[in-house]
């Protein structure tokens, strides 16, 4: 979750995502003061089944992205991957990349998630022809 | 709007198809124009767009670059570098402040020049220095304040 690299200043956004931050046991996405606390692999779970419905709609689709980027967090490639997936089903090219342009926004001051997500969605980017909106030109105004 | 209901009804491809599930189609039925959610930027396609609609349904990797920009636009009026970008306004209020305070300035100037008039005789130099004198023979505020920093053996200031 990058929820750690937002809250840390530790340059390699990579290890973040392998090791627990220490102050804290489990980071939720709500803070309750009892109740389980979801952790970040159910979290990103949650979210990778609701992309990869088969027949997701495209109100689904809007939905689900826009309530993700709601969130006070960059989210993981896998899920990501899921979503990009969830636009081919809906033959959605344009979706495909605001995603893209949503996660470079979403990080903010923190320069290097983009290219880190970039570079663990470059597989998925090639297999289905999803340029990166640096590729298209629209990074700059 | 009479466009969603274009929408919902006459469409041919897939991308407005799956529109008609959305709230869209529930607002040409209870004419309830609120309800449309979400709206492409460009929403009468031109035959040419309806056939790059039809491309994108294949494999994106058939698409030229050309290609895959305009179906971003065709949904998308703003790219997020466009949506993001500031403006030069804040120059131009800035500009609107000075102006104003410039003026403030002259009307403070004229109003000093034709409506106040002389301060008393009492502000002068001379006069002051006989003020002050006056505060040292009376002892003023001796112990901690203003007599206490007049050196009377030296007749100076500490």
């Amino acid at each position: 979750m990058f929820r750690a690299a937002l809250q840390l200043s530790v340059s390699g956004a990579r290890s973040l995502t392998r090791s627990r931050p220490q102050y804290t046991a489990s980071v939720a996405a709500r803070s309750y003061s009892h109740g389980k606390q979801e952790t970040d692999e159910e979290f990103d779970a949650r979210w990778v089944t609701y992309f990869s419905k088969p027949d997701i709609d495209a109100w689904e689709l809007r939905k689900g992205m826009n309530t993700l980027i709601g969130y006070d967090l960059v989210p993981e490639p896998k899920i990501l991957e899921a979503a990009l997936r969830a636009c081919r089903r809906l033959n959605d090219l344009a979706s495909a990349i605001r995603i893209l342009e949503a996660v470079k926004d979403k990080s903010g001051p923190h320069k290097e998630i983009y290219p880190y997500v970039l570079q663990e969605l470059q597989p998925t980017l090639n297999e289905l022809g999803i340029p990166t909106p640096e590729e298209l030109g629209i990074d700059k105004a | 709007m009479l466009a969603s209901h274009a929408l919902v009804r006459g469409l041919q491809s897939g991308f407005w198809r799956r529109v008609s599930t959305s709230s869209a189609a529930w607002a040409t039925h209870t004419h309830n124009v609120d309800v449309v959610d979400y709206v492409p930027f460009v929403r009468n396609l031109s035959a040419e767009q309806k056939k790059l609609k039809e491309k994108e349904k294949g494999s994106w990797t058939q698409l030229t670059k050309e290609e895959k920009l305009a179906l971003y636009r065709l949904t998308h009026e703003l790219s997020y570098a466009e949506m993001r970008q500031g403006s030069k306004e804040w120059m131009t209020v800035l500009g609107g402040i000075f102006i104003f305070l410039g003026f403030t300035g002259l009307l403070v100037w004229w109003q000093h020049v034709y409506v106040y008039g002389d301060v008393p005789h009492t502000l002068s130099q001379e006069s002051v220095a006989q003020q002050t004198q006056r505060m040292i023979d009376m002892r003023v505020n001796p112990v901690h304040g203003f007599s206490n920093k007049w050196d009377y053996e030296k007749e100076q200031w500490k």
